[in-house]
Order: C-alpha cells, then structure tokens, then sequence
C-alpha cells in the first residue's frame, strides 16, 4: 500500500508541476488541481497508513490508539478539499475572465511571437 | 468582568466575518449605506484592537486569560487557540488602522467600480487578523485562505485586462504557494505530532536527526510559501506589477499582506527555531539574509528603473520586506526592536504612497506618461514655448498634494527627522551596538553589506521620487489640477499623520518595540503561558 501510494503521490506531484509550467490557463488549472490532489493524498498519508481503523472513539470501545487512526489529518484533509475547490473554481472565473479580455488563452495574455 | 473582556480577543475576527456576510444581501445600489457599515465594523474592530494593545502593552498578566483564547474551551494542545502578545496586537491595530483609511477613501468612488467591495474588505481583515491571532500552523493556513481569497477579490476590482492579467498570475501563484504550505504543514505534523506553534518550540529539542531533517524539510517548504507571500527575490516578481494594478484603496490595504509573511517567518524563526531548538536553532537564516539582501538591490534596482508611480510603489514593497528579512537573518536580537519599528512605519508610508498616487495622476493625461518615457529616453526635446507664464501660483491642491508626496519621499527614502529615519537609524544602531557590547561580535562583511545596502537602497527612493516628483509637480508638461475630494485626501493625511506622530513619540513607540523584542526572544515563557492557559469556568 505504502508503494502504491508514494507512486501515485509521485506521479500526481510530476504531471502538475509539468502542467503547471504549461502556457495555457487550461494546462495551469488542471496542473493545480492535480497538485492539490497530491498534496492531499500526501497530508493523509502523514498521519500513517492504516485500513479499517476509525478516526473516532466510540462510546464504550477500546480507548487505544492501536484500534484507531489519526483524525487530525483527515480534518485536515477535509479542510484543504473544501479550500482547494473554492480556489479551484475561483480560478475558472479569472481564466474566463482573462480569456474574454484578451482572446486568447496563453497565461502572458498575448500570443508568443514567431507561432 | 473579565470574562466578558476575555472575548475581545475573538472580535478581531468575527466583526469581520459577520459584518461581510450580512453586507452580500445588501443591494449594490445602496452603496452608501454598505461603505457605513463596512467602516463601523472596521471601526469596533480598531477600537477592540486598541485596547487589546493597551492591555497587552501593559504586560501578558494583565491580558484576559493570560492572552490565549481556548476556542470550544479545550487547552492548548488539543483545542484550537487563539493568542495574542504584544506582535500581534500591534499588527492588529496596523491591519485596521489601514482598512480604515482604505474603506474612506473608497467611498468617494472607487467602491462604485465593481461588486461587493466591502464585503471582500470585511473577509480581508478577518483574514488577516485570524492570521496574526491564530496559534496553530493549520489555522494559518486557513485564515491565509481566507485572506487569499478576499485578496484575489480585490485585486479584480474594477476589472479590466490589466487587472485580470495580474491577477490571473497572482492567483496561480498563490495556489501553487498554498500547496507548499500544507506539504510543510502535514510534514511537521508528521514528524512531531502537534500542529500548534507553541507546543512544537517545546518538541523541536528532542527530535531525533531523522525526524528533525523531514521537520527542517517542512519548515523551508512552509518558509517558501510565506517568501512568496513576502515578496523575496526571486520570489516576487509577481509583486510589482498586481499591486500597480490594483484600485488605490486595494493597493493600500495589500500593503500589509507582505508583512503577514514577513510576521510568520519572525513568528516561526525565532519561536520555534530560536535558541532552545537544539541543533536547529535558526534554521535557514542564511537563506533568509542572502534573499533579503538580494530582495533589496532587486527592489532599489526596480524603484529606480519605474517610470510610473505605481510600479515604484510597488518596488518599494519589496525593499521594505528585503530590509525585513535580511534584518530577521543577520540575527542579531539588538536589531529586531528597530526592525518592528520599521516595519509599522514603512507600511503605514507605503498604504499612503499607494493611495496618494491615483490623486496625484488624476490630473495628468495619459499620453503625458509616454511623453515624459520618450523624453527620458531620447533626451533633446527643445521646450521653450509656453514660457510666457512665469510666476503662476500653484493651485492649491496641487500644493498639497505636492506637500504629502514629499513627505512620502522622505518617509521612503528614510531622511531625518520623520519615521522613516529613526526606523533605519534604530536597525543600524542596533547593528553596531551589538558589537561595542560584545568586542568578540566584530562587526562581519554581512553587517557591513547590509548597511551598505539600507543606504543605497534609501538613495534609490529618494533619487526615483525626487525625479517624478519633479515630472509631477513642476514640470507637468500637460495635466490639469486633479480634483480630489476631502474625503480622498484625508486618509492620506491621517496615516501620513501617523507617521509624524510615530516619529514625535518615537520614545514609547520604541519601548514597546523593544518589550516586543524581549518577548519574542523569550519563546520558552510563550509556549509556557500557552500551554499552561488555564480553561474558562475554572477547571
């Protein structure tokens, strides 16, 4: 599990940063998106990995920490989606924005020279 | 009592968050009516802020609660908090001071440019008070969202290609910085277990080396994410050209959103990596010298290559921030009083600069920009027509316009007598008091370069404004007197004001600083009174 993880983080990290330095607002925001999808899948996998275990106590259980997982990163996980798709679509109106000012969609506004 | 004075420390942030809420139903034709909300709020919040800084002025005791607010009443490890010292709530009282100023002068017309204007002013100050209020990193990162986000509205207003342009690059940049930022948040959680600020300076010491590289790895990824925000070489370029962009009273309040990274890595530095950290006692500060240093020629170089006045304002922001963070990494805690010191008064100048700008310009053409560049670049015009009219008297706008940008100049390039120069003064003196107390601490290349730098960089300014001014105010080759309504120039004048009463009163302002200094040298009796807060209702 802990292969497939690294590697997907890995592989998610590298294509948004590829995109990101694309210049297309259309590459760029897909870039984030698939750097904010890394960058959660990374903070839940800093709380340790484990399957089938509750974040919470329940009333009467077992009070110990080898039958749960942490809840921090999952609150925090919680928090940074919410967060990265308000900015995400937040993002969307300024490209939009952006493109019907300028008619293109380069991130410069204006088309490179010699294309 | 006191328990209702212990909920002040809240108001900082809920005032805004209310307030910015119930002005969205608000029709946009009733634009009046929101502007007087927005400054009431912002009002109660500069009061609320005042008095905490009254309070926290007189010593930690005598805050509610020891300055730590439980939210949900859980202690601090576990449960949220909010604290406040005597940084933060000379921030606080800065932030409002600012988006006062801001809001007045928005209502004479630049609200009327674009939707929902006060609102996004409201959620940028609860922002950045939560900003400087919160005591866990996870918190930041929420309220530098929230302040993010409210920036990236306001950075809009108005609209335009310009703007959005700006924008759009301000925006992805700042995304890409908020990934850092959780990277480095869930690292150190990771390693250390604990996201809040003050229990993770008394975890730093007993990490193992392993724990304490992914921890230091956390720490520069979290760093990199507050120096874009700071604006350091090369970090900033973006800087410049979003802020010339912005509405004036946009511009304004951004002003202090360079210091919200530069008040974090102060924070960080010397709470957590200060000199209880072991064998990471002030991580990066090298990095933070050689960028900062680089930050101010960089940004002196870019004030004096501006040709409009927004541009050099926008340098000016990053000169103030480069001296900032060169003066965080030459480390010497005699510095760090007059780094505060310059730091109040260098955004207080620059929120004027930007504001006094639109006035100023109002009047000039557009083509008598492109005029005076080709004039600059080509030299030899002959301009001796129109000479008849000696002796007309300047208008009196005009005069004092004239009167503030100057003041600006001087406050910029930090000449005596006004703040500006007792800031400069007090960082250099600190400099070399630090070696005639200690004759083993010579005074290294560093600090020599660093001073070298602060006074170069002061010539810049003074050699850029003198040369607009000039273009501006005497030789204006077509403009007519602008008109500028009382209440546009009166915030210029207040906070142009509150620079002259900070160099009036430069005694007290610099003991607090120097109170502020001694605190934040002390992180072992922060993390103390953090986590040892007692719970409201006595248990």
């Amino acid at each position: 599990m802990e292969l497939i993880l690294s590697a997907g983080i890995g592989a998610l990290t590298a294509s948004g940063v590829y995109l990101l330095l694309r210049p297309r607002t259309y590459q760029v925001i897909i870039g984030l998106s698939l750097l904010s999808y890394a960058v959660n899948l990374f903070i839940f996998g800093m709380g340790r990995l484990r399957v089938n275990a509750p974040p919470i106590l329940q009333p009467g259980g077992i009070g110990d920490l080898a039958h749960h997982t942490d809840p921090v990163p999952q609150a925090l996980v919680l928090t940074a989606i919410v967060i990265g798709f308000a900015m995400t679509a937040l993002f969307l109106v300024v490209i939009l924005a952006s493109r019907g000012f300028t008619g293109t969609d380069h991130v410069d506004g204006r088309e490179p020279r010699g294309d | 009592m006191t328990e209702w004075l212990h909920h002040l420390l809240i108001l900082p942030i809920l005032v805004p968050l209310a307030v910015a809420a119930a002005l969205v139903p608000i029709n946009e034709r009733e634009r009046t009516l929101k502007g007087s909300i927005g400054f009431v709020s912002t009002l109660v919040v500069f009061v609320v802020t005042m008095i905490l800084m009254r309070l926290a002025a007189a010593g930690e005791d005598s805050l509610p609660g020891d300055g730590v607010y439980q939210l949900g009443n859980w202690p601090a490890p576990f449960g949220i908090v909010l604290v406040l010292d005597r940084l933060s709530a000379l921030l606080l009282c800065l932030t409002s001071g600012l988006a006062l100023a801001a809001q007045v002068y928005s209502m004479a017309r630049w609200h009327t440019a674009g939707h929902h204007f006060h609102s996004l002013v409201q959620l940028l100050l609860a922002g950045l008070n939560g900003a400087f209020l919160t005591g866990d990193l996870f918190n930041l990162f929420v309220f530098f969202e929230m302040m993010l986000a409210a920036s990236y509205g306001l950075l809009l207003h108005g609209s335009g290609p310009l703007r959005v342009k700006a924008g759009l690059h301000y925006v992805a940049i700042n995304l890409a910085a908020s990934s850092l930022f959780l990277i480095g948040v869930s690292l150190i959680y990771g390693t250390t277990g604990t996201l809040n600020m003050a229990d993770l300076a008394t975890k730093l010491a007993a990490l193992t080396p392993e724990s304490r590289m992914l921890v230091e790895t956390g720490a520069a990824l979290l760093g990199i994410a507050f120096l874009v925000k700071a604006g350091m070489w090369p970090l900033g370029f973006w800087l410049p050209t979003a802020y010339a962009a912005a509405t004036p009273p946009a511009a304004a309040v951004f002003a202090i959103l360079t210091k919200v990274g530069i008040y974090i890595i102060l924070r960080l530095h010397l709470l957590v990596f200060g000199a209880a950290a072991g064998a990471s006692a002030g991580f990066g500060q090298s990095w933070l010298l050689a960028g900062g240093m680089a930050t101010i020629a960089f940004g002196a170089i870019g004030v004096l290559a501006s040709q409009a006045m927004g541009r050099l304002a926008g340098y000016s922001v990053l000169v103030s921030s480069g001296t900032l963070l060169a003066a965080i990494g030459l480390g010497h805690e005699e510095m760090l009083a007059g780094a505060l010191f310059y730091l109040v008064s260098s955004t207080l100048t620059i929120a004027a600069f930007f504001l006094l700008i639109e006035l100023v310009e109002r009047g000039r053409d557009a083509a008598a920009d492109v005029l005076a560049v080709t004039m600059e670049a080509y030299g030899d015009f002959d301009q001796d027509e129109e000479e008849e009219e000696a002796g007309v008297a300047i208008p009196g706008t005009m005069a004092v316009l004239g009167l503030c940008f100057s003041l600006c100049a001087v406050l910029m390039a930090g000449l005596p007598p006004l703040s500006g120069f007792i800031a400069k003064f007090a960082l250099l003196k600190g400099l070399f008091d630090m070696s005639a107390a200690d004759p083993a601490m010579a005074i290294s290349a560093a600090d020599w370069t660093y001073v070298t730098l602060i006074i170069l960089s002061g010539l810049a300014a003074m050699i850029a404004m003198n040369r607009i001014g000039i273009r501006t105010f005497w030789a204006s080759i077509e403009g007519t007197i602008p008109r500028v309504v009382i209440i546009e120039i009166t915030p210029v004048a207040v906070l142009l004001a509150a620079c002259l009463f900070l160099s009036f009163q430069a005694g007290p302002a610099m003991r607090y600083m120097q109170a502020t200094a001694d605190d934040l040298l002390a992180p072992a009796l922060h993390s103390e009174r953090v986590l040892s807060a007692p719970r409201a209702g006595g248990r």
